[in-house]
């Protein structure tokens, strides 16, 4: 019998060689995951029994945790003005996880981070509580708060941004909401304040400037005009600008919503006067290879580059002649964030360099030392120093002498695009504004998704550039 | 199938080291781990030392000394390592289940009963022991303990004595104590398995006919035994409890594979268990969930609470573990039960629960050494049969809480709550410690097997 007993108990040698491995691939492999998954509610209870980090704008603090007499959590985190902040702190919740700047910098400001490890240690040996680090912001107060009071009650977003460095001064969704609401250790008000706010018919909870895309309309024809100038075009190259394009292999025709003053006019007309037609067959000659590199050098089709949670702007890849026609006044399927406009302007802006946007400046301990810092980045050249300039002039034309008219400011030298995009024939269009200004050097995008928005071009400039303006004053 | 040679015939002495010192040393130390397991909880959840110290203390190692004394006294030639070890399982247990007794307000005191229990088994291991001197006396009587542990499976069945719980009809409940029956129920079968398997082995591996490669015993040897086999496992599987039919399965097959030496079959075993898997896959909905919640439990994360909350808690221990009272092993539905390993890595640490893992390892691995070298057939295959049955037992319970399987409910042995799988673990301890006696015997003093002497002229000529 021993031929066997000895194979059984190779048989459970076997069962228990298993049982180690598998027990060492657990701790290997899979202890990251799990405590990164937001349900796993060990982490989630000691990130609330601890000091997280404050979140500042200058020396102000916008998210702060002070101590609690709550007897089961010993923190709460509070916002000071939190509607005001909303979509840059987003909310630190027990049950509903955590969003935006909490969420993108938790490690850091749960004091978990890999860098903080060294004085994790300290904090254990010395008996100290854990402390998580503070985020210092590049936002301005003055301009968020004009951002948000010029958006008022509209479904709609605005972000500034200083164009030579990418710093981010503004960033405003509203409608806001106050996150203190959702970060309250009272867990039955955190759960009706959730509800409430998920089931609010102005979705508050949705970050339109980063995490939203929608069609860019009239704004896009900046990336058009880019290619064209990239193309060897200049300003004054002539464009057929007809009544009515048709488009090919369709039965539908691209109409004009502007007067484009005229059957041909140049590129410059065409810009100030918004002109689909003439960008609509501009696009075509070009070609959807040309327009499709000119709109990932921008940022289009790859992942969104800023420190918040956010998505990716889309431009199709595989267009016909009229897709192309569509697309190249940023109709069709092309969707971009707030943001993603922004940072066509900002390039523009900023002599063909796109500097990658960020809202953290500096990560620093509780000792003030810094632990980690971002600088100012570039991200790419989507067009020459000539060209940008070109376009700037463009740009400054359409605010003294065409659509943009509402965004003029006196002593400033301004540069915009209106746009107009439709969503759905039973919604009001959404309104958009993009520009910059010279001094200070700010690019900003406003778009407004529901208002009384009429159906052309010029409606798009009135509603938006009013918020433009309102941020730019609010930082000169 | 071979003969089987006996040694006692050289004239020489095979004499082994009785190693009983080492073995009361051990006991000691193994006891100080769970000891100071209770004593650092209390520490860090009360800031006190426990105020029952000096009289739990000396109950515990009582304990140890009364069982090593009865080994010293009755099986000196005993394994000296399997008791240590059990002891170091068992203290373990009982610190883990008191410091979850720490987590409602009030605290409960489920780890004083189950320290009443560890007593119980301790007694029934000493009277295992002194009464049954020698397991071959066990050999006698396979179809009286057949039906004892038929009786004993049936218990649960009884209006008013069985209780059902989880599902599973698998509880009686007597004077206010509930009680599985099918954990002693699966001792006494595998001895009446071991005794039925040992006397017919030569017929059901030689006599019958062979049919694609096996050989097939006659239905009058077979017989009787699947019969047994069925009836057990048919009430096991009506009573919902799928765990102990598996273990039971296993148990039969490691057998019948011991006793025949025939490899056919622990493949046609594998081949029906392979079948049954997926028949139970397809026609029942308890079995799905299982798979599902081992595969990819976060697809429901409220129905897979359990298993992910485990995982959790290994993550959270880390490597080294939060230290006793330090981890959230609460958080997690049955710690103390089910996922009692899963508890203790949380606060002991993963490199803790792979230890876990070795000190199975090592007494199954004794169990089998005993079984190696044990002179009679029948302690071959009852200590093969029961140190297989042990390890399977583990690899089930420890691979389910590891998402290494699917979750099957079985108990870890000697550190989950609950009394019948505690005593039954005594109780099987006790029987491979008996076994290890003879096998470590001085060789020349075994009795000689009656059957291997070769005075008539009846060959077994192997096919």
């Amino acid at each position: 019998m021993n031929g066997p007993l000895r194979k059984v108990s190779g048989f459970i040698a076997l069962m228990m060689a298993a049982l180690l491995l598998n027990i060492t691939y657990i701790s290997v492999f899979r202890t990251d995951e799990m405590l990164a998954e937001p349900r796993n509610r060990r982490v989630r209870d000691a990130e609330f029994a601890q000091n997280r980090g404050a979140i500042l704008v200058g020396n102000q603090p916008i998210a702060v945790t002070t101590r609690s007499d709550n007897g089961r959590f010993p923190f709460e985190r509070s916002y000071p003005q939190g509607p005001t902040w909303s979509s840059v702190t987003g909310w630190y919740s027990y049950d509903f996880a955590r969003q935006e700047l909490e969420s993108s910098y938790n490690e850091e400001l749960a004091g978990t981070h890999r860098e903080q490890a060294f004085s994790r240690v300290i904090d254990v040996l010395t008996g100290r509580p854990l402390q998580g680090a503070n985020i210092s912001t590049t936002l301005n107060p003055g301009a968020q708060a004009a951002a948000v009071r010029a958006l008022g009650d509209a479904q709609g977003a605005a972000i500034a941004m200083n164009y030579t460095t990418g710093e981010i001064l503004a960033l405003a969704s509203t409608p806001t909401y106050d996150p203190n609401r959702l970060s309250t250790t009272d867990l039955g008000s955190e759960r009706e304040a959730w509800q409430a706010l998920l089931n609010a018919p102005d979705e508050p909870l949705k970050n339109r400037a980063v995490r939203e895309v929608f069609p860019p309309g009239s704004t896009f024809k900046l990336v058009t005009a880019a290619a064209a100038l990239e193309a060897g075009m200049t300003p004054d190259t002539e464009l057929d600008a007809p009544q009515s394009l048709t488009l090919p292999n369709s039965s539908h025709t691209m109409g004009n919503s502007t007067n484009c003053g005229g059957t041909t006019v140049t590129l410059r007309q065409a810009l100030e006067t918004s002109c689909n037609t003439a960008f609509g067959s501009l696009g075509m000659d070009l070609g959807a290879e040309a327009l499709t590199g000119m709109a990932e050098a921008f940022g289009f089709n790859t992942e969104s580059p800023i420190d918040l949670p956010s998505v990716e702007s889309r431009f199709p890849t595989e267009l016909d002649e009229a897709q192309t026609a569509l697309a190249s006044i940023g109709q069709f399927d092309v969707a971009a964030t707030p943001l993603q406009m922004l940072m066509v302007t900002s390039a523009i802006a900023n002599d063909g360099a796109l500097m990658r946007p960020y809202i953290v400046s500096t990560v620093s301990g509780r000792d003030l030392k810094v632990i980690s810092a971002q600088e100012p980045e570039e991200l790419s050249r989507p067009l020459s120093a000539a060209n940008a300039e070109a376009l700037q002039d463009m740009m400054v034309s359409v605010v003294t002498d065409g659509t943009g008219r509402p965004a003029r400011i006196d002593g400033v030298e301004v540069g915009g695009k209106t746009g107009t995009a439709q969503s759905a024939p039973d919604r009001p269009p959404y309104a958009w504004f993009v520009g910059y200004a010279e001094d200070p050097s700010v690019a900003v995008v406003a778009f407004v998704q529901s208002s009384e928005t009429a159906r052309d071009d010029i409606s798009g400039g009135r509603v938006a550039a009013p918020i433009f303006t309102a941020i730019v004053e609010a930082l000169r | 199938m071979s003969v089987l040679q006996q040694p006692a015939a050289t004239g020489e002495v095979v004499i082994h080291h009785r190693r009983r010192n080492v073995e009361l040393f051990l006991i000691l130390f193994a006891q100080t781990f769970g000891l100071a397991g209770w004593v650092i909880t209390t520490l860090t959840l009360n800031d006190a030392l426990p105020p029952d110290l000096w009289r739990v203390a000396g109950i515990w190692f009582a304990m140890g000394i009364a069982a090593h004394a009865v080994v010293r006294w009755r099986i000196p030639w005993a394994d000296p390592l399997i008791l240590p070890l059990v002891f170091l399982l068992n203290g373990l247990g009982l610190a883990m289940i008191h410091r979850l007794d720490q987590i409602p307000d009030p605290p409960r005191t489920d780890s004083a009963t189950q320290l009443l229990w560890t007593g119980l088994g301790v007694a029934l291991f000493i009277g295992v022991l002194v009464v049954l001197r020698d397991h071959r006396r066990l050999q006698r009587y396979p179809y009286l303990l057949f039906i004892a542990g038929l009786v004993l499976l049936l218990l649960p069945l009884v209006p008013g004595l069985g209780v059902s719980a989880g599902g599973a009809q698998i509880w009686i409940r007597l004077f206010g104590f509930s009680f599985q029956p099918a954990e002693v129920a699966k001792l006494l079968l595998a001895v009446a398995f071991a005794a039925y398997f040992y006397e017919k082995r030569d017929v059901l591996a030689l006599a019958g006919k062979r049919v694609m490669g096996i050989d097939l015993p006659r239905a009058r040897d077979l017989g009787p035994i699947a019969v047994m086999w069925l009836a057990a496992l048919a009430v096991m599987v009506f009573q919902n409890d799928l765990g102990t039919a598996l273990l039971f399965f296993g148990l039969f097959t490691v057998m019948i594979y011991i006793a025949t030496e025939r490899v056919a079959w622990p493949i046609l075993a594998s081949l029906m268990f392979a079948v049954a898997g997926f028949m139970a896959y397809q026609f029942t909905h308890h079995v799905p969930r299982r798979v599902n919640a081992w595969l990819d439990p976060f697809s429901d994360y409220d129905a897979n609470l359990q298993i992910i909350s485990a995982q959790f808690g290994y993550a959270w221990g880390g490597l080294f573990g939060r230290g006793w009272g330090l981890g959230r092993p609460g958080l997690t539905p049955l710690p103390k039960s089910d996922f009692i390993a899963a508890s203790l890595a949380e606060e002991l640490g993963m490199v803790a629960f792979l230890a876990l893992v070795m000190v199975y390892a090592l007494i199954a691995a004794r169990g089998m050494k005993a079984a190696l070298t044990c002179p009679d057939g029948f302690g071959k295959l009852l200590a093969g049969g029961l140190s297989f049955v042990f390890a399977l037992q583990v690899f089930a319970i420890l691979g389910g809480i590891t998402r290494l399987l699917p979750l099957t409910g079985l108990t870890t042995p000697f550190m989950s709550q609950g009394g019948s799988s505690l005593i039954a673990n005594w109780i099987l301890v006790a029987l491979l410690l008996l076994i290890s006696h003879r096998a470590r015997m001085p060789q020349a003093a075994t009795a000689t097997p009656r059957e291997l002497t070769f005075d008539d002229t009846t060959a077994v000529v192997e096919r």
